[in-house]
């Protein structure tokens, strides 16, 4: 399985973006994995952004059928999959003139010419050859390659029919792609001989189109010379490639087995949440039990019975799902049970946009359910970071006994970066415990309260402590049903109260940068990476800006209000119309200025970095402020 | 080896005050609940109640063993969670018509279909009583009710036919005022190894007064009801009457005019539901309705068992789950 070197000339590069896009039947989300795989495994940092249709076939050579995958991978550490790109690989019109405009003046565009023709043109509703246009030439490397013509021929030997040969096209691309980069073969012959090992004559052919795509870039004249990226410097350490809803389901496992308690998870099919499902249904052999129940509301019910039962209960879903939990969620929360509820947020209203990314869901789990009901919710700010969260969700759901919410998103959940494998050791324990059972005929008092105001996880089967949770409200200690007005008005307090008084049990908010300056820019979840990034330019370009990134969404840090305070001015950058700007407003009678997007896409750099310094100006006496105050930005 | 204390019908009484309306059908059945608990000789700690909302649904705060008064509907859906992972419990559900039938119709159905081993008792009283007397998924076509002051023009759902449908593997039926067969019926379900579901006739006697006399009075009971035997043929009316197969359909007969083998003999543990769904269908005043144990079909796997056989095939095959080593699983690269 050796994999060849080059001949030809070889530059270095610090990192590279390329976009891979064709129809959702090319195989571009499999040819894109593989090589942040493959880089990943050469020691760079990479970073990906996987853009596909909710459409599991949308009509073959449509603009909505364009499937995407993007991916940088870099010698320094990187925290975003990059905003324009260095190369596009296309393989049909429609993929090109739907991702043309991301590409760099001066980037290398490769297409698949065969997938160029009339019929090509009316699917993707154009003119004429898009790869005609004399502007082309002029603004990119445009190199065409038959790729469907050459695939046929690498493949002829296995005598396949033409529609099997042809989808060994990706692994043409792939190849290609591979020789421009100065990829390694092996990790994607490897993974090609495990995956067909059943079709062996497959495995043959794909194997063959991969390399008869190295040797096409070694060969040909269009391709002067190929690129080189050097490992990253990152700690030293095991590394893997991780996606954010694997990292989130082995946090999961890994909590499991740090508190002693087997994994019960129930959950409905929804996008972009259904991975987790299925990676933890791969576990069983660590105690898990995956529930695929009737719907979302079933789904949360599970999760508390098991809960009631001394399980680790859990459930996932999405926006539209976690609308139908509202209700289990409510009793989940009266009942003081431990659990842990995940939203992988998508774009919304209603059914909304189910395979892209947005942040907002905060309101909604923040506030949507009925009567005061406050729940603890943390969000994790990266693919690999979902792995952390889910333990500290765990911790804190068993430490305070109430159900966590985490606030994920489609963009990090598909998402995956290379993540630093932890010692078992290293990571924190979860002491749980329940009261041990006794003969006495004194009444046990399920709602009794330890100084976090946590109630005994009392389980079903320990005699002498048989008690009766319910969804009415309870009276203090005895947790029988009661009407009184006072302890109506104490139970909600106590419940609030201890929501509140997990922020002593969390560590305090970190700040990138000076801790007092002109502008602070804040931000939440899986636009950790955007904004890290168009932070450190600002600081780069000698502005004084700082950044707080907040996982603890509910409660926030205690010394946030600090914080916010010691800026001039609070940018809060976020995927949706101003959601925590309005809960740090109303929290520290700050005002905020929001940057805000909702058009299903991540924060490109450029455009953060446009927007932090145009108020920054503002803040620094460098602009006229009425223009400034309360923008909204907008990309176009 | 310990010996289990003998516990009494008392001792599965809670401490809190019964607040059911004076002459409810509920009461009937909470009795007889704790009268043969002591003798299925599961302790208190292992016995747990769930109920959904509705009158019915305060069931559990009256039983001194463990129990969660849920949300509307879906008290199934807990039951699934914790069965699933406590299988060594015994896991009642208490629901009633609109509980089961109408919010929580979704959940009724897959837990019967799963065969999860749990025991649901349905109080029928065909009214909304929590809610002060809207009609309900049982309530009779024409049922003048609070929202329904012209007549329902709703079709009546059968809960035992729904069950039937869902392949359920045991289906009863009983009535709150026939409490000897009540007491028995409760066993049957508590005995099945599997989803069991018993319909118990409740009278409500605030907003639907009588709905069920026809069955529920001892007078009455006889013509219009048929007590099901196993293996024994169905008769009524104090032995004159008997039901006969005829082609796709049951009749009734006079016993004293075919002969005795012409009759249709009960068989609960057909694995063909045909005819189970045939005498759910049996209903007054058109022919006697069937009580007593329509369906009982041992031997199908439930679901808590197979989701934990799951469980223990991997960690055989697979060994107990080890962290490191899935941290470390495929492909990785050290930095150094």
């Amino acid at each position: 399985m050796a994999s060849p070197t080059t001949s030809k000339d070889v530059q270095s590069v610090s990192g590279i973006t390329v976009r891979l896009a064709g129809d959702s039947g090319d195989g571009m989300q499999l040819l894109g994995t593989q090589l942040t795989n493959t880089s990943a495994l050469a020691g760079n940092d990479v970073a990906t952004f996987p853009d596909f249709p909710a459409e599991i076939r949308a009509p073959r050579g449509t603009r909505a059928g364009v499937s995407g995958f993007q991916v940088q991978f870099a010698s320094e550490e990187i925290f975003t999959p990059g905003d324009t790109l260095d190369a596009l690989v296309v393989m049909n019109p429609a993929a090109m003139v739907t991702n043309l405009d991301d590409l760099r003046h001066g980037g290398i565009l490769i297409a698949n010419e065969d997938g160029f023709n009339e019929r090509e043109f009316k699917l993707a509703k154009v003119e004429s050859n898009p790869l005609d246009a004399n502007v082309l030439e002029e603004t990119y490397r445009i190199i065409k390659v038959p790729m469907t013509k050459l695939t046929r021929e690498a493949v002829s030997e296995f005598g396949l029919g033409t529609k099997i040969a042809d989808r060994c096209k990706n692994f043409f691309a792939m190849g290609m792609v591979y020789w421009l980069f100065g990829r390694s073969l092996e990790p994607t012959l490897r993974f090609i001989s495990a995956k067909f090992s059943k079709k062996p004559e497959i495995a043959a052919a794909n194997e063959a189109a991969l390399r008869a795509g190295w040797a096409f870039g070694e060969t040909t004249e269009a391709f002067g010379e190929s690129y080189q990226v050097e490992a990253a410097k990152l700690s030293p350490g095991i590394f893997r490639n991780i996606m954010g809803n694997q990292a989130l389901a082995w946090g999961l496992i890994a909590a499991s087995k740090l508190s002693g308690k087997d994994l019960f998870y129930g959950t409905y099919p929804i996008t972009p949440a259904s991975d987790i499902l299925h990676e933890l249904t791969k576990y069983k052999n660590f105690g898990v039990r995956t529930f695929q129940a009737e719907d979302e509301i079933a789904a949360v019910c599970s999760a508390i019975g098991a809960a009631f039962g001394g399980s680790m209960g859990v459930t996932a879903s999405s926006g539209p799902g976690i609308a139908l939990k509202a209700e289990g969620m409510g009793l989940g929360m009266i009942m003081e049970l431990p659990m842990i509820i995940i939203n992988v947020q998508r774009g919304g209203p209603s059914t909304g946009l189910p395979t892209k990314t947005e942040q907002s869901d905060l309101l909604q789990c923040m506030y949507g359910r009925n009567g005061e009901s406050p729940l603890p919710i943390l969000s994790p700010m990266s693919p690999g970071d979902c792995f952390d969260i889910a333990v500290e969700a765990w911790r804190i759901a068993t430490e305070c006994m109430v159900p966590v919410m985490i606030l994920s998103d489609g963009y990090i959940a598909n998402g995956s970066e290379p993540w630093k494998i932890p010692t078992v050791s290293s990571l924190p324990s979860i002491e749980v415990s329940h009261p041990e059972g006794t003969d006495e005929d004194e009444p046990f008092m399920p709602y009794a309260r330890d100084e976090y105001l946590a109630r005994p996880w009392a389980i079903p089967g320990t005699p002498g402590l048989m008690h009766r949770l319910g969804g009415l409200e309870k009276e203090d200690g005895s947790g029988n049903v009661s009407y009184d007005p006072d302890n109506h008005q104490h139970m909600t307090d106590v419940r609030a109260a201890k929501v509140a008084k997990i922020s002593s049990r969390i560590p305090d908010q970190e700040v990138f940068g000076a801790s007092h300056g002109d502008v602070l820019v804040v931000s939440w979840g899986g636009t950790y990476g955007s904004c890290h990034t168009a932070v450190q330019r600002c600081q780069d370009n000698g502005k004084k800006v700082s950044h707080a990134h907040l996982r603890y969404l509910n409660p926030m840090p205690s010394n946030l209000g600090d914080i916010l305070g010691a800026f001039s001015k609070v940018i809060v950058a976020e995927l949706n119309t101003g959601q925590l700007r309005q809960l740090l407003r109303a929290e520290y009678l700050i005002d905020c200025i929001g940057v805000n997007k909702v058009q299903g896409k991540p924060f490109t750099v450029t455009e953060l970095v446009e927007a932090i310094e145009r108020h920054n100006d503002a803040a620094t006496g460098n602009a006229d402020k009425s223009e400034t105050d309360n923008f909204q930005h907008q990309t176009s | 080896m310990s010996t289990l204390p003998v516990l009494k019908s008392a001792d599965f009484a809670s401490d809190q005050d019964v607040r059911w309306c004076p002459g409810c059908g509920d009461y009937s059945i909470l009795a007889q609940m704790k009268k043969i608990l002591p003798d299925l000789g599961v302790p208190r700690e292992n016995t747990v109640f769930i109920s959904g909302i509705g009158c019915s649904s305060r069931f559990p705060y009256y039983m001194n063993t463990y129990g969660m008064h849920s949300i509307h509907g879906r008290a199934p859906a807990f039951a699934t969670g914790l069965k699933s992972t406590r299988p060594e419990l015994m896991v009642w559900v208490i629901t009633g018509d609109g509980d089961a039938l109408s919010i929580g119709g979704n959940h009724f159905i897959h837990v019967l279909r799963r065969n999860l081993d749990i025991n649901i008792i349905l109080f029928n009283n065909r009214i909304y009583g929590l809610t002060k007397g809207q009609y309900s998924p049982t309530s009779t076509e024409g049922q003048v009710t609070k929202s329904t002051p012209m007549g329902s023009i709703d079709h009546p759902l059968s809960p035992l036919s729904l069950a039937l449908a869902a392949e359920a593997t045991f289906v009863a039926r009983s009535i709150d005022a026939h409490v000897k067969h009540l007491g028995e019926s409760l066993k049957r379900a508590a005995k099945h190894k599997g989803a069991s579901l018993v319909e118990v006739y409740q009278n409500c006697n605030v907003f639907n007064d009588g709905a069920m006399a026809y069955a529920q009075e001892r007078k009455q009971r006889a013509d219009n009801v048929v007590e099901l035997e196993h293996g024994k043929p169905l008769v009524f009316a104090n032995g004159t009457k008997g039901i006969r197969l005829v082609g796709t359909h049951l009749e009734i007969v006079n016993t004293a005019d075919v002969p005795a083998d012409d009759l249709l003999i009960h068989d609960e543990k057909d694995p063909n539901p045909s005819i189970h769904m045939m005498l759910a269908r049996m209903s007054y005043p058109s022919m006697p309705e069937p009580i007593g144990v329509l369906r009982a079909v041992e031997g199908v796997p439930t679901y808590n068992d197979q989701i934990n056989d799951q469980v223990n095939a991997a960690t055989e095959t697979k060994g107990v789950g080890d962290l490191d080593t899935l941290f470390t699983s495929g492909d990785t690269w050290t930095v150094d």
